[in-house]
Parts: structure tokens; sequence; C-alpha cells
């Protein structure tokens, strides 16, 4: 005999496909609905402990390019990663073992909120998205990498920088006991990175915690690194432990090393030349033998985004 | 067989198919069907052949010193055929940077060459060797005379261009292109001190005939 049931969710209660997808502006309504008296649960971003670990309520950013991403293969066996060595599958053989928590980030400086913070912490008042940026690496080859991650502006909106506050510097783990790299003197450590105030509050930049929808792999800088994609990679500061809110400019570790080569803004410029190679067209990773190079764009294509950041400023003297 | 047969025979074609073995890898290697080449196999493969270009040049140079100091004479039969792999695995790493880096094309190449000083070196010791190649026939060795000699005293300026194109092309770390340096001093050293030591002696020799 056939009992018919009555089903236990009426159609009327499931959440349409185009209601779920946009939970997070649903449940930003309420939030703003409900004023104060509401904390939002589900908008902060929530990092778990775990090696690839997927990553929950990643909206999708603006500003991605449609351009085919890299492999995650290429993506984590291809990078530069000093700390963990000078090849560049040193990082994905090296930092197997890298330990991401406890972790901490102190912020310092010309800001209201400086401290030490947890990383768990630091992450939460965020909103996680995924921006898909062009990569562009100063050795002339690029990569096209879907990223998760926090936006740079909204960070340092957060920590409410002084008018002092003219540029941002961020400084990566020196641990030689868990980094081999740090053994050689190859770099002036620790890996010192920064920007002008005006670049952080961009909307462009990201402090990335993931790729391809989970935690970030350890070679490519976890838990948190920088993402700057108008700037050759190696402004891209990897794993990062603090933040300084600075009055003058902070000292670099690729200016420091070669000033004749490697400046302070580091822009993606097809019309400066690094003294060694040409800059004029670039290596796409994972294209194959007999692919051609491809033209590298001002500003690696974010001119519309950021050219007006440089309007009185000599490109060729400030590379 | 002889001593002059079994080299012949045995041993030269098993020097060959060895010196010939990184090749052989790195094209397996372009198919998969070795490791791979990784990410960036256009790279991979300009490093591998430049690497073993210096590594030949340097097995090379120590031909005559080890002869010298173990009395093997023999060595001397394999210089020219370690000189010659010298040349190939020069030219490969050159046809690399030119067909699969540089995609032939003209402004690029020659921008390249007249711009960067590590590529004037390394173009500059490619055409030296490819000189070296094409007279070391013994036929023409014979016609040359002195000449020769000469002539293929170039391969000590073509070892130190080798390595200092090396130490100009690398970012920061130059580990590897430091130990080429230190061997090549050392192979270049101590056929300096032979000589000082012959020139003494005759020195010597003629102040007390």
């Amino acid at each position: 005999m056939l009992i018919r049931k009555p089903a236990d969710i009426r159609p009327s209660e499931i959440t349409s496909e185009a209601n779920y997808l946009n939970r997070r502006d649903f449940m930003r309504a309420g939030a703003i609905a409900g004023g104060s008296l509401l904390a939002a649960p589900g908008l902060s971003a929530v990092i778990p402990d775990g090696r690839y670990a997927r990553l929950a309520d990643v909206a999708k950013g603006p500003y991605s390019t449609d351009e085919t991403p890299n492999s995650f293969e290429d993506i984590s066996t291809y990078n530069n990663f000093y700390e963990f060595g000078l090849g560049k599958s040193d990082p994905a053989a090296r930092a197997e073992n890298f330990r991401t928590r406890p972790w901490t980030i102190e912020v310092t400086g010309h800001a209201e909120k400086t401290g030490s913070y947890d990383f768990d912490a630091f992450m939460k008042p965020f909103d996680l998205e995924e921006r898909i940026y062009r990569m562009r690496c100063v050795e002339a080859w690029s990569m096209v990498i879907p990223w998760v991650g926090v936006s740079l502006a909204e960070v340092i909106k957060y920590f409410q920088p002084t008018s002092k506050a003219q540029y941002v510097a961020f400084e990566t783990l020196n641990d030689p006991e868990q980094m081999p790299g740090l053994r050689g003197r190859s770099l002036d450590w620790p890996y010192r990175e920064g920007l002008t105030i005006a670049e952080a509050s961009n909307p462009l930049p990201i402090l990335a915690v993931g790729i391809y929808g989970k935690v970030i792999p350890n070679q490519n800088g976890a838990p948190i690194r920088l993402v700057v994609p108008w700037k050759y990679g190696f402004k891209g500061i990897k794993s990062i432990v603090k933040i300084h809110f600075s009055e003058t400019r902070p000292k670099t570790s690729w200016n420091m090393a070669a000033p004749g080569e490697y400046g302070f803004y580091a822009n993606v410029n097809p019309t400066v030349d690094h003294p060694r190679w040409s800059q004029a067209r670039e290596r796409r990773i994972g294209t194959g033998i007999f692919a051609e190079r491809q033209a590298t764009l001002m500003f690696n294509g974010y001119g519309e985004q950021v050219a007006h950041l440089y309007k009185d400023l000599d490109l060729r003297r400030n590379y | 067989m002889n001593t002059l047969q079994t080299i012949r025979y045995v041993a030269k074609p098993l020097v060959f198919v060895l010196c010939l073995l990184p090749a052989v890898l790195v094209l397996t290697d372009a198919f998969d069907i070795t490791g791979g080449l990784g990410a960036n196999p256009i790279e991979a493969i300009q490093d591998r052949f430049g690497n073993w270009a210096l590594r030949f040049i340097m097995i090379t140079l120590a031909v005559t010193p080890l002869r010298r100091l173990t009395g093997w004479n023999w060595l001397s039969r394999f210089r020219r055929m370690l000189g010659l792999f010298t040349f190939f695995y020069a030219l490969m790493h050159f046809l690399a940077w030119l067909i699969l880096d540089r995609e032939l094309h003209v402004g690029d190449i020659l921008e390249d060459l007249t711009e960067r000083p590590f590529i004037t070196l390394g173009f500059t010791a490619v055409v030296l060797l490819t000189a070296l190649a094409i007279t070391s026939f013994t036929a023409l060795r014979r016609r040359m005379g002195r000449h020769w000699q000469s002539l293929h005293n170039a391969i000590y300026v073509i070892a130190i261009l080798g390595v200092w194109h090396y130490w100009w092309q690398v970012k920061k770390d130059i580990t590897e292109p430091l130990i080429y340096a230190v061997i090549l001093t050392a192979l270049l050293g101590i056929r300096l001190f032979w000589r000082l030591q012959r020139n003494t002696r005759l020195a010597t020799a003629k102040q007390h005939p």
C-alpha cells in the first residue's frame, strides 16, 4: 500500500538559488535593518586551521579578470619565497611543515587601533572575497591567480591611521628554525615591503588568505600575504607578522638589495626595462613551450583603477 | 684489442653516450616521459643546457691537469670529444634562447645582444666556441699548423666569459656561479703555476748550463 506522506518542507520554505547566492546581501540588509542590535553572524572572515581547508562564505569580488587562471599546481609549485630557498620549487618542497597557528600580527605606528592581534581576531571584522588577478613577476613571467582575501583598504580603514600615516610597511616572519632560507644572507632579513597610504587605500590590493577557494598553501605566503596586482610580484610580501603605519618611506627588501634594479614603487611598466632584461613582454606560465610571450600592459592592465595615483610622478625615475 | 683499439671502439662510444644523456633527459622531460620541466619549461630548458655547457667546459679543461697529475696519457684522447660536447650544449642553450625564449624576434634579439652585457658575453662565447668546433678536424688542425694552438687557446677566454655570463644573469643567488668560478680558478691557476715553474727552471738552466 502506498502511503502518501506530505513533504517535510513546503516549497515556500525553500530558499531559491538566487536568494541563496545573495544570502550575504540579504543578511547585510538585515544587519543594517536591525542596526547595531544585530551582530551579523557569518559576515566575519573565519579562516580554518588546516592545509588546503575550504573557505566558507567567499563572495565574488570586483575587478576579477576573465582570463583563465593558472592551475593550482603551477601556482603552488613555481614561485619565489626566498625564506624557503632561492629556487622556484624550493618553497613548495620546504614549507610543508611551516606553522601558521598560532599567528600574531602586530599593528604599530600612527594609527588609533594599534596592538597585537591573534590572526583569527585580526581577520574577524572583514569579508572574504574572491579576486582573480594577473600576477606579473619582475622576472618577466606572469600568472592568473584566483585569490581569496580581504580588501586592504578595509583593513587600513579599520585600524584608523592618523594624518601622520603616509606609508604602510609590512614585515614577514623571521624564524630561521622554520625558514631555512633565512640562514643564508641572500637578502637583509626580515623581508620588508611597503605602500603609500594612497596605494594601500585603493580598492585593488588585498590581503590574501586563500587560493582557489581553499586556505592558501604555506609556500604561497600562509597564513596571510599582500597582493598588489599592478605592481611586480615582489611587492606582494608573504606570511605577514607586522603592519606599521609610518610617516616616512619604509625600507623595502629588494630596493635595499639592488636599488638600481628594484624601486620602491615597482609598478608594472613595459616601457621601463630592468637593467638586465626587457619588461616589454612576459611569459604566461602554463602556456607551453611554443607559446609566444605576450605584451606586458602598463600597470599590468589595472591603469583605470590606479593611473591617477601617479599622475605627478616621473615613472622612469620612480621605477 | 690493444689499448688504442679499446679506447676507439669501446671507451669512446661509451663516453659519447654518457655525454649525450643530459640532452636526452631534457627531451624526455619535455615530453613528461621522465620527470618534467615544471611550470616554466622554457626557462628550465635554457638553464639545463647552459649549466651542462659550463660543466663540460670544466671537464674539458680538467683533462690536461688530470693527465699530468696521474700520468694517464690516454685521457687526452677524449679531449676533443669533450670540447665538442661543450660546444653542443652551449649551442643548444643559445638556440633555446633564440627560438623558444626570444621567439626569433629580430628586434628583441638585437636589443638583448647590444644592451644586456650578460647576453653579449654569452653570445661572444658561443661565437668563439663555434670557431673552435669548426677547426677541430684533424685535417684542418694540420693545415693550420701553429695558428691552431693560438686559436684554441681561446678556450680559456670562453670559460671565463661563460662563468661571467652566468654570474651576471642570476638575480641574487651567486652560489652556483661562484662554484664554477672557484673550479675555473683552480683549473687556470694550476696551469699558471706550472708555467711559472717551467720558466723558473728554464731561467735557472740558462744561468747554470
